[in-house]
């Protein structure tokens, strides 16, 4: 069984996104881990290499993905590992790109169905 | 094929909430007894509003939620909706001061200014409000944890300008309760969070008797994803739970009572949506009156802003349009202030632009629609009576502080959140250029803030440091902690504090040092 972290970078309680998606992969197969909110990138990082995942999913709704989202890639590399990462909330189309260049393989804005991350995830991690 | 169309036209024969919704409605589902359940307008037990004229006297307040970047781009914007007629002020506040945090804090990294405006001392809060005469205003302020500081903040801001704080009239929204099922910007643990609540309440009956010290909200909790019926259901209980504990604290409940608000969200079901605000009225009138509360303490008002949940980021245009229709819901169901969103909502803060339109939403309804000549215009609606009726049986509960241990209103709000994901990915739920009517998408201009507020606000914070009176600060903060410890009210030591340029960061601080903070069940 496939092993995601869902975490809630920064001060944001947003969580709605967050946990809707936990409880999607969940049902779609995947053994889910939930952060909580309010983690810092050194947090999520810790707890992905901990929990040895294959994914990274990180909700974020309060415009700080710019700075949090590239620093949870670096802690990722400097430790070793090397799981996906999906970033999902509200990202403008600008941010997109950059976050692709920092080591994010997807983003996923308002009003994506829950099927279409996890069939990506599926395919990616050959589930 | 046509079996999975039944099935599918049945479900959207439901409400929102899960009502089965019946093809026709007469007198005999609306049983009411008009006296007992409706009452005139102004009147117990105030189903059909809070005021004999309501809006042909009065219109209710026009109050767009604003703040981004630096205190002095948001007093801009203040000043710009001001311009264009609206009529009351409301402050959102950066994810720092909510969580009370300085701009300089490392966890503040990325947050500054992005979601609300940076105030971290009085001076952030005279910038803020610079030209803009406290005592002719009503200010409402989105702050929870950090009430008592931001308070202190905007009375010292207000005094400073000449005001007497007798006179100031506003809003704090001061309500922790839902911040631990719902929100989420939560410091201190609920047994004190709940503490410093009903010292602010007990405050304001004193000091500030205009003011509205908590705004009981069930906005947060929608937008969480409960359904309207829970909504109702956890902010009554919240609301109860607040005005058991002044009781509890010896404050007499018609001494207090009259200034609590309610804050409620406006969601897609139109007719669902303003059975729920009339249901509301009638429940909290009822519960007031068992408590011996007069009639200025059962009458429920409160403020209402369309579903931030329901804007789309495809096709943003048609928001506009959701959000007239959530607003005429809030209209018709007698709110006394009202939020209009921005079309470009799903996407970032709104712009100079996105934003007068949402107010000129508003003024269309009030000026032009005709729907304010008269009042409760849909009172005795064999439907919305119904609705009203079964919204007002669903909503009974209690226990506020034990089902927040126990995480009973995370779970349920959770659940609904993804049942309703649920349906509209299985196309049960429609929404319009979402699941159905998609198009390509065209490219709108939105609000962009710039990385720099962050340095900007450090640069502030550093400079106060340097040129405050550093010995006055700690000896403010330490009669702060003392009073905490005690128990006395927190509010006389928290303005001295502030009027000491102690930041808001330094005041929560210190707080936690004796209440600790509190940690979150996960699930």
């Amino acid at each position: 069984m496939k092993r995601v972290l869902v975490a809630k970078p920064g001060l944001d309680g947003h969580d709605r996104g967050a946990k809707v998606m936990a409880r999607a992969l969940r049902d779609a197969g995947f053994e889910v881990i939930y952060t909580g909110i309010r983690q810092t990138p050194q947090q999520i990082a810790s707890a992905a290499v901990q929990e040895g995942v294959d994914a990274v999913c990180m909700s974020i709704l309060s415009g700080a993905h710019k700075e949090l989202v590239p620093e949870v890639v670096r802690l990722l590399k400097k430790s070793g590992v090397k799981p996906l990462v999906i970033v999902g909330g509200i990202i403008p189309k600008d941010d997109v790109a950059f976050l692709k260049k920092n080591g994010v393989s997807e983003v996923y804005g308002p009003g994506t169905p829950m099927s279409v991350p996890i069939s990506y995830m599926k395919s990616k991690l050959k589930v | 094929m046509t079996a999975k169309k039944t099935a599918l036209q049945e479900e959207r024969l439901k409400t929102l909430s899960g009502f089965d919704v019946k093809r026709i409605y007469t007198g005999e589902d609306s049983e009411t007894n008009y006296d007992k359940d409706l009452g005139e307008p102004g009147k117990f037990p105030f189903t059909r509003g809070v005021y004999e004229t309501m809006y042909r006297e009065k219109l209710w307040t026009m109050r767009l939620f604003s703040g981004f970047g630096t205190p002095e781009q948001t007093n801009r914007r203040l000043k710009y909706l001001i311009a264009h007629g609206q009529t009351g002020l409301s402050i959102a506040f950066h994810m720092p001061t909510l969580v009370g945090y300085n701009s300089d804090h490392p966890l503040s990294a990325g947050e500054v200014g992005k979601v609300g405006v940076a105030v971290d001392s009085l001076k952030d809060m005279e910038i803020l409000f610079d030209g803009i005469k406290l005592d002719e205003v009503t200010t409402s302020m989105t702050i929870n944890g950090p009430a008592c500081a931001v308070w202190a903040f905007y009375i010292a801001a207000a005094e400073n300008q000449g005001a007497n704080r007798k006179e100031l009239r506003g809003t704090i929204q001061n309500d922790v309760l839902k911040e631990y099922t719902a929100q989420k910007t939560w410091i201190f643990p609920p047994e004190p969070g709940l503490r410093l609540v009903v010292d602010t309440i007990e405050f304001a009956s004193k000091e500030l008797p205009k003011w509205h010290p908590v705004s009981i909200s069930g906005y947060h909790i929608r937008e969480a994803g409960s359904t309207a019926t829970q909504e109702l259901a956890f902010t009554l209980a919240d609301g109860l739970c607040y005005v058991d504990s002044c009781i509890e604290r010896g404050l007499s409940i018609n001494d207090f009572c009259p200034r609590l608000s309610f804050f409620f969200n406006s969601h897609n079901d139109f007719f669902e949506e303003i059975a729920k605000y009339r249901a509301a009225r009638r429940i909290w009138a009822k519960e007031m009156k068992k408590r011996n509360g007069n009639e200025q303490s059962q009458k429920l008002r409160f403020h209402t802003q369309t579903a931030g949940c329901t804007l789309t980021a495809q096709q943003p245009l048609n928001n506009i349009v959701r959000v007239t229709m959530q607003a005429l819901a809030a209209v018709l169901g007698g709110t006394q202030s009202l939020h209009t969103n921005s079309y470009d909502e799903a996407l970032a803060l709104p712009t100079d632009e996105s934003a007068k339109l949402a107010l000129r939403t508003q003024q269309i309804i009030a000026y032009e629609s005709g729907v304010t000549k008269t009042v409760d215009p849909l009172g005795g609606s064999y439907y919305i009576e119904w609705l009203t009726n079964r919204m007002e049986e669903e909503a009974y509960g209690g226990g506020v502080l034990k089902c927040i241990e126990k995480n009973f209103f995370q779970s349920e709000i959770a659940k609904s959140a993804y049942e309703y994901q649920k349906a509209v990915d299985e196309n049960r739920e429609k929404i319009v250029g979402v699941n159905c009517f998609q198009t390509d998408e065209r490219q709108i201009k939105i609000l962009k803030i710039s990385s720099k507020v962050r340095k900007v606000q450090s640069k502030k914070l550093s400079l106060l440091r340097k040129h405050r009176d550093n010995d006055a600060v700690r000896n403010a903060l330490d009669a702060l902690v003392e009073s905490a410890k005690t128990g006395e009210n927190i509010m006389p030591p928290t303005i001295c504090a502030v009027e000491s340029y102690c930041t808001v960061g330094e005041i929560c601080s210190s707080l936690a040092k004796v209440f600790g903070e509190h940690k979150s069940n996960v699930f």
